[in-house]
């Protein structure tokens, strides 16, 4: 029969975190939000999983090797050549990052929000609406990084990653995704509609397009380029290609920073969100 | 723990919910004690869930006091989450998991361990009776087994307070004899309960102390036969007449008995004794076409004080 302790495990792990800053959002277990999202995952579709993956992989092949081999070779923004599949590699791995972040932030968030009853019911346990945003942001995170993982597997064979900096285009990748995610659920939490929905795919597609990922910003009028370098995926495209290029110079840190704000920021709002929506 | 058997576990002073305007709380004032059975009554739209969430510091009270368990929950909410069971009206299943994972995960979120779990979650299928439907997908189960699911769920984490709102909406009448012995064991086991219902018959069974709501405010409180003794009579004897003569036969009743209450489809005359009433009304050359003497219940109270029935 069901049994009752005197005091339940429940509340002495609870107690453990009375009196902490941020107890009232917070309970320091989101990871056990994602292995909620692995059980999930675990009879989700995978189709839709690979085919977030080959996407980039697809760009590659057309653009690197393909139109590649009529532009020839670019210069880095380093005054050395390279060719022209080496130059627009790292940005197809921050889209990577970008892309798997951004459709688990997304739709799958919505999916939840609206229909799944997910979040209602981990915010009826001890668990807090950050607990929740936190979960859900890493595990949005994983599926860029893990979309980011398998593109650098296909690369490097092949040599695009030439020296060792190259490696931590992965970390770079992990910020990037982290980012993405943050923001991307943010913002769903706004959205009422599959309307709505459709508007993020109606900016990130111009956004991939044109934010340095295959020809150099300078070939626009220098307000535009203004625009394009307060956008994220041209913060990650600089990053990453700086690091897979051995480019390595103090201004780096400028794109660690702006995501490490949008990272923030997503959290800030997506708790602020979690709460008006379920707890109201 | 269980030491003081009065201990306040609930206790609410003006507790007030508005949604924008409307008012869905209207300043109830109530306490509950540990290891009580603590009943809200009401018909549809009175504020019980509303007040239920407030307790389970899922929703923001929007002015009086409210404290659990001495607790702030504006301040405490995971805290005072920690210690409550909640089987909400809706239930709030996770629909992409199977019937283990829902009770599985929920006790991770609480952080309770994989191998205390373990054990527990098989203990809850049992107890639901879902053992063999564990991997099912949540979404595939009948209502009443979803209903199943998820006060075994409320469960997971040895609650010292069980909030059920509507536990029995749904369930078959052995499944519903079922669970209402099963919250007496936990009750003997010093769980306290907070419950919804409509059901007359369960609130009678079930609660030690209850309040009836109506239009989010509180128009009585005390135990079941407390209730009965205070605002009804002994007896009700139940008439029909026919739908369009109930209204003219009234006019003729209404002084034999201490209160009459005329429905849409019978009369209700409140009496000491429903059989003399009967023959003195038959022997007055009344004729109604059925008739029924009957204990009165809670149902009786809440027509006497909000003038509707409770079942709409
Ligand atoms: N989220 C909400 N936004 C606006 N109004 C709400 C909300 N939740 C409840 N209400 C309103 O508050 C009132 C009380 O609702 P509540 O769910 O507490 O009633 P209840 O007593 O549980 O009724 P029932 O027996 O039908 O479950 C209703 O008029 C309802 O429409
Ligand atoms: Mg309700």
């Amino acid at each position: 029969m069901i049994t009752q302790a005197l005091v339940s495990q429940a509340v002495a792990i609870q107690e453990r975190r009375s009196g902490k800053p941020g107890q009232a959002v917070y309970s320091g277990r989101s990871r056990t939000i994602l292995e909620r999202g692995f059980y999930a995952f675990k009879s989700s579709s995978w189709l839709i999983v690979i085919s977030g993956f080959v996407e980039p992989v697809f760009y590659l092949l057309a653009f690197g090797f393909g139109i590649g081999q009529l532009i020839g070779d670019l210069e880095d923004g380093a005054g050395n050549l390279v060719s022209y599949a080496a130059f627009i590699a790292p940005a197809l791995l921050a889209t990577s990052a970008m892309n798997g972040a951004i459709y688990d932030a997304t739709w799958n968030v919505f999916f939840k929000m609206h229909f799944g009853k997910v979040y209602q019911v981990m915010l009826q346990s001890s668990l807090g609406p950050l607990d929740v945003a936190l979960g859900e942001i890493s595990w949005a995170l994983l599926r860029g990084l893990s979309y980011s993982l398998g593109f650098m597997a296909i690369v490097t064979p092949i040599g695009l990653v030439t020296n060792l900096w190259g490696l931590l285009a992965i970390p770079a990748a992990t910020l990037i995704a982290f980012g993405f995610a943050s923001i991307g659920m943010a913002i769903t939490s706004y959205l009422k509609s599959f309307q709505q929905m459709n508007w993020i795919t109606f900016f990130l597609l111009p956004m991939f397009l044109f934010s340095g990922t295959f020809f150099p910003v300078s070939v626009y009028p220098e307000w535009i380029q203004t625009i394009v370098q307060a956008l994220p995926l041209w913060q990650g495209v600089e990053l990453v290609r700086s690091l897979m290029l051995g480019i390595i110079h103090p201004g780096l840190l400028g794109h660690v920073l702006y995501f490490l704000v949008m990272i923030a920021g997503g959290l800030w709002f997506t708790t602020v969100r979690l709460k008006a929506l379920f707890m109201r | 723990m269980f030491a003081t058997a009065k201990e306040i576990v609930i206790s609410a002073r003006s507790l007030t919910k508005k949604y924008k305007d409307f008012v869905a709380v209207d300043g109830i004032d109530f306490e509950v004690r540990r290891g009580e059975a603590f009943g809200l009554l009401g018909p549809n739209g009175a504020g019980k869930s509303t007040t239920m969430k407030m307790i389970a510091s899922v929703s923001q009270r929007t002015s009086g006091d409210l404290s659990i368990l001495g607790k702030e929950p504006n301040t405490q909410g995971p805290e005072i989450r920690a210690h409550l069971g909640v089987v909400p009206q809706k239930d709030l299943l996770d629909r992409e998991l199977k019937v283990w994972e829902n009770l599985f995960t929920y006790g991770r979120y609480f952080g309770l361990s994989r191998k205390f779990l373990k054990d527990k979650v098989e203990e809850l299928l049992e107890f639901a009776q879902l053992t063999e439907k564990r991997m099912s997908k949540a979404d595939d189960l009948s209502g009443g087994m979803q209903r199943r699911l998820a006060i075994a769920r409320g469960l997971v984490n040895e609650p010292e307070i069980l909030m059920l709102d509507e536990p029995t909406t749904g369930l078959d009448p052995q499944a519903r004899h079922i669970l209402w012995d099963r919250l007496f064991r936990l009750k003997e086991q010093g769980v306290t309960l907070v419950i919804t219902t409509h059901y007359m018959d369960e609130a009678e069974q079930l609660c030690d102390r209850l309040i009836v709501m109506d239009k989010g405010k509180i128009m009585a409180e005390g135990s079941p036969a407390e209730l009965i003794k205070k605002y009804s009579s002994k007896e009700v004897l139940e008439l029909r007449f026919g739908t369009d003569k109930n209204e003219a036969a009234a006019e003729q009743l209404k002084d034999l008995a201490e209160r009459i209450e005329v429905l849409p489809d019978r009369i209700l005359l409140y009496t000491q004794k429903g059989e003399d009433l009967l023959t003195q009304i038959v022997d007055a050359g009344l004729n109604p076409i059925t008739s029924l003497v009957r204990r009165s219940s809670l149902e009786d109270v809440f027509l006497r004080l909000t003038g509707r029935s409770l079942v709409e």
